[in-house]
């Protein structure tokens, strides 16, 4: 308990106290009170980051749960053959380290030696430039998905799997066909696990860094130092030593990354009881 | 079905062709066959050799981090979650609620403080950097706080008491054992977050030495993009290799252990 407050609480009071300071060349730290967010409110790079972020997780994060509902519903109706080696090669990329991930992906999406620029050529396609500013945001998308529908399947198939057999029976009985036993049945004995996969999935996607700071190295003229609101901290952390504004701008994530879990968690449950 | 297969393992098949291939030969050949003159052993010895054998002390440092906060963790979250679910205490519903809001909180937004801290107390460059961050993992307690609810019933508790057994005796004999499926979940959900993490070494450690080998990587990568001449030519067929040595062994342990995972994460999921 005492460790968990020393990791938690620490680095966050120091934070809070850092970022009320400003260093400057003249005069050294001094205590600034809250300018430093109020510049991080009216920085714009900062504005652009945290709305690229939001614009991936409304793609992103539906598309990738409706897969992984999706997969876990097929998996949970014994229809399949294969079921077994179907689910473990869903799960397998979650083992797959983000760096790894990307690492990979980015050289499929390369012009020069990716599959799909090479099948392109030798067909005469046109291949859509796959690390262009266009297509950047999907790109990273795919990334990710790829690397947690397994992750967030799992979740749901193991909830669908504590379902009572008794009470498919007893639908069965009284003439519900399997898409009514899906809805009516499945679907809302599957609302707890869901809400947990999309809370994982708030957090994950507001702090997205791994992804676009290496897809950085290979497309640097479309992932700038500011390309997400993490990356964005960071820099200024990294190579703009301004720590202290950069301890404004992590708090200032965090903040916003708690209230959106909120909010989540709250109409969730609104609807619940509605 | 046979389809989304598909589009899950090609990445990884490419990577398995591709560490097979010279950096020549992955840009002549097509990317999702074999090229004429295979040579996976040839680009694993200079994977393993390359800068006096670098990758096999990324690969050593990343089993001694997330072994190491593995470990721990579940140790911690065992014993915190067993508090929790079976001793009454001042301020234990608002503990917990601290622990549950927490786990929202993004470990990234809090790295960047974490590192400056640790750069006060010089901590920084070390393993202690990587280690003493993770051992906390919010989620394992709330997962093992739920097991142990169910896992350790209390009227043992009670007798081991009556028999005269302390508490430290009862947690390490008792309710360990019992708790023991739970623990491997978490050891293995750690493990792999300390694996596949990349942001925290990023900003810790600056001496390639001590590396894990998820940042190794990357920075053979960016050398492979910004290079490409001279004695970084090769690069690029490292950076294929490298990764699929990195991932095999996660990829086992998750086979071997699947029974233990998903048991694990039915507790939590479902039990809100």
């Amino acid at each position: 308990m005492v460790l968990f407050l020393l990791m938690f609480l620490t680095p966050l009071g120091y934070a809070a106290y850092l970022s009320l300071f400003q260093e400057r060349l003249i005069g050294g730290t001094t205590f600034v009170g809250l300018d430093n967010y109020v510049t991080a409110l009216k920085d714009p790079l900062l504005r652009d980051g945290v709305l690229r972020v939001a614009a991936f997780f409304v793609i992103q994060v539906p598309l990738m749960l409706l897969l992984a509902l999706l997969f876990a519903l097929a998996l949970d109706s014994g229809l399949l053959r294969l079921a077994r080696v179907i689910r473990l090669g869903i799960f397998v990329p979650y083992a797959v380290p983000s760096v790894v991930a990307t690492l990979m992906w980015g050289y499929l999406y390369g012009p020069d030696f990716g599959p799909f620029a090479q099948l392109g050529e030798k067909f005469d396609l046109p291949v859509p430039h796959f690390l262009s500013d266009g297509w950047m945001l999907g790109s990273l998308a795919n990334v990710v998905t790829w690397e947690f529908v397994g992750y967030n399947m799992i979740i749901l198939y193991a909830a669908l799997r504590t379902v009572p057999q008794e009470l498919y029976e007893a639908a069965a009985m009284d003439g519900a066909g399997p898409w009514r036993i899906a809805w009516s049945i499945k679907l809302p004995a599957l609302r707890p696990a869901l809400l947990l996969t999309l809370l994982f999935s708030v957090i994950g996607s507001f702090q997205l860094f791994n992804e676009p700071k290496l897809l950085q190295d290979i497309a640097p003229d479309v992932i700038d130092s500011s390309y997400t609101a993490n990356l964005y901290a960071y820099s200024l952390a990294f190579t703009g030593q301004q720590v202290n504004y950069a301890a404004a701008v992590s708090f200032l994530l965090g903040l916003v990354i708690v209230i959106f879990s909120y909010v989540v968690l709250f109409t969730a449950n609104r609807r619940r009881t509605s | 079905m046979l389809a989304v297969l598909a589009y899950f393992l090609l990445p990884l098949f490419w990577l398995a062709v591709a560490s097979t291939k010279s950096t020549q030969d992955l840009f002549t050949s097509f990317g999702l066959w074999f090229s004429r003159s295979p040579q996976l052993l040839e680009n694993i010895r200079e994977t393993v050799t390359h800068d006096d054998g670098v990758f096999l002390h990324w690969l050593l440092n990343t089993v001694l981090y997330s072994v190491g906060s593995a470990l721990g963790a579940a140790l911690l979250a065992a014993a915190a979650g067993y508090g929790f679910a079976k001793y009454r205490f001042r301020g234990n519903n608002a503990a917990f609620s601290l622990v549950l809001g927490a786990i929202m909180i993004p470990t990234t937004a809090l790295a960047i403080p974490t590192y400056l801290l640790f750069a006060k107390v010089d901590l920084v460059n070390t393993p202690w950097a990587i280690v003493l961050p993770s051992l906390v993992s919010p989620f394992g307690l709330y997962l093992m706080r739920i097991y142990a609810e169910d896992a350790v019933p209390d009227s043992l508790l009670e007798a081991a008491r009556i028999d005269g057994a302390g508490e430290m005796r009862i947690f390490c004999t008792i309710a360990l054992r019992l708790l023991a499926p739970g623990l491997v979940t978490v050891v293995l959900f750690t493990l792999v977050a300390t694996w596949n993490n990349y942001f925290l070494p990023l900003i810790m450690l600056n001496d390639p030495r001590l590396y894990p080998v998820t940042v190794g990587l990357s920075s053979w990568a960016s050398q492979a993009v910004g290079g490409g001449s001279g004695a970084n030519s090769n690069m690029l067929a490292l950076v294929t290799t490298g990764s699929l040595l990195s991932i095999i062994p996660l990829v086992i342990a998750f086979l071997l252990l699947q029974r233990y995972w998903q048991s694990g994460l039915a507790t939590g999921g479902v039990k809100q």
